[in-house]
């Protein structure tokens, strides 16, 4: 048994271009998600019964099923649903890229909507009250006096998602999107050099996501200073 | 192509053999439990060794159990399945041997529970040790001023509270299992992820094979919440507001 790490150096002009991806996706699909997380969230605790029930099935089936299915589901029939809503002759052709790009979107969106939920069922019922009293709108107190105080309160752990999410992009290797695991695995199975290359991947994602949720948890303890 | 939808498909035989699409999927189904039931024991008893030992006065115990949770946290699931599957047995000279030979299945399977099963201790450990931290203090001076040794003051005293306090978390944990698992279809094991899939491209009936795969892992994701529930509801602690405060 040889290894040969110089497989890496080679590589790594093409592992960089997948790596640039995964930090795309990762950072589009979570400020996507949390664009629409809220939104879910608001739905979730809206007194019209109709929109809450509609918003809480959206984040329970995304929830209770595997992102590799949610990847396959998106991938394999959106093509058909655009093609029936746009009445074009064929199926659009999205490529893999747009397809996760849209998936993680709207899967994470379903995570962040409970975090945003509990952010705002931490706020004291008092400040609605008060911001009703001052007779700001529906829209105007979520938006001035809420929805600021649930995103503060909840950066520690949307950071947390955030990173978890970094780590879950890798999955877009089966719908064969080119990200930084994904490259890799390609190089590895070209030139067989799996061992280099997966050791290599985990080696950067363990020094990647380490540091970060090092980094989390350092800005957790000194929010919680200042509260 | 319009979006005619055909549910008899499921009825439909397989061509080149005697079964039936439906029959793929059950053993799509067959393959994730197995492999869902196996990962979690082993989970749930390394978990709970590695986060008590993370809660005691050695510190080399939790410098241990913290490096443990940390290195399977912060490395993709999908990357553990690559390194349990490739990359381990090149280290280990006789698993490599019985590797070659074994059946790829036995090999896939083998492989997958290794890897859900300590991606899941890390995460089990973790609840286990905010279970034991979150008991009063005065639990375990109660215990020492009894004269218990430490082993004993976690085996009566601690673990048999923690273990009640994290059984809803460890509720999301096994349905966190339950969906992990579909990542072994990147190594070849034919879960039900997969058979939904290779349903899917054999017939180009995706959406009723996309549909029959997403019902099922809700009704196994409800069952394993169902069965949880009622092993809380035996468990609680009496006095508690679980257990129905007195």
């Amino acid at each position: 048994m040889s290894f040969d790490f110089d497989v890496i150096g080679r590589s790594l002009p093409y592992l960089w271009k997948g790596f640039l991806y995964t930090v795309e996706l990762t950072a589009i699909a979570s400020l996507g998600g949390l664009f629409f997380g809220t939104l879910l969230a608001l739905g979730r605790l809206s007194p019209i019964k109709p929109l809450a029930m509609i918003a809480a099935g959206y984040v329970n089936l995304m929830r209770s099923i595997p992102l590799v299915l949610v990847l396959f589901w998106f991938f394999f029939l959106m093509p058909q649903v655009l093609q029936l809503a746009t009445g074009g002759e064929r199926p659009p052709q999205i490529g893999a890229e747009r397809t996760a790009i849209i998936t993680f979107i709207m899967f994470e969106a379903s995570y962040f909507c409970e975090i945003m939920r509990a952010g705002i069922q931490s706020i004291a019922k008092g400040q609605v009250d008060s911001a009703y009293a001052l007779g700001l709108s529906y829209g105007q107190s979520m938006r001035l006096v809420i929805l600021p105080q649930a995103l503060r309160n909840m950066i520690p752990v949307l950071l947390t998602q955030t990173i978890i999410l970094f780590q879950d992009t890798s999955l877009v290797y089966v719908i064969s999107a080119t990200d930084f695991t994904g490259a890799a695995s390609k190089i590895a199975q070209r030139d067989g050099r799996l061992v280099e290359m997966y050791l290599f991947v985990a080696v950067v994602y363990f020094v990647l996501c380490y540091t970060l949720s090092y980094t989390v948890k350092l800005l957790q303890r000194r929010i919680a200073v200042i509260r | 192509m319009k979006f005619d939808l055909d549910w008899g498909v499921f009825f439909h035989e397989i061509p080149g053999g005697g079964d039936r699409y439906a029959d793929l999927l059950v053993s799509g189904v067959a393959w994730t439990l197995a492999v869902s039931a196996s990962a979690w024991v082993i989970a749930l008893v390394l978990g709970s060794v590695i986060g008590t030992i993370r809660t005691t006065d050695r510190p080399w115990m939790v410098s241990l159990g913290d490096a443990w949770v940390e290195l399977f946290r912060n490395i993709p699931l999908l990357v553990q399945m690559f390194l349990w599957y490739f990359v381990v047995p090149e280290f280990i000279a006789p698993l490599k041997r019985w590797l070659v030979q074994a059946d790829p299945a036995h090999a896939q399977f083998v492989a997958a529970v290794l890897c859900l099963a300590l991606f899941t201790s890390a995460r089990v450990a973790e609840q286990v040790r905010a279970g034991i931290q979150s008991l009063p203090r005065g639990q375990r001076y109660a215990g020492m001023a009894l004269g218990l040794t430490q082993p004993q003051v976690y085996g009566f005293v601690l673990l048999p509270m923690a273990f009640r306090i994290v059984i809803p978390p460890l509720t999301s944990e096994t349905m966190n299992l339950i969906k992990n698992s579909s990542i072994a279809l990147t190594i070849g094991l034919a879960e039900l992820t997969f058979r939904s899939r290779e349903m899917g491209e054999y017939t180009f009936r995706f959406f009723e094979a996309f549909s029959a795969a997403t019902l099922i892992y809700i009704a196994i994701a409800m069952t394993a919440n169902r069965v949880m529930a009622l092993i809380e509801r035996k468990t609680a602690v009496p006095g508690t507001i679980a257990g129905g405060g007195k």
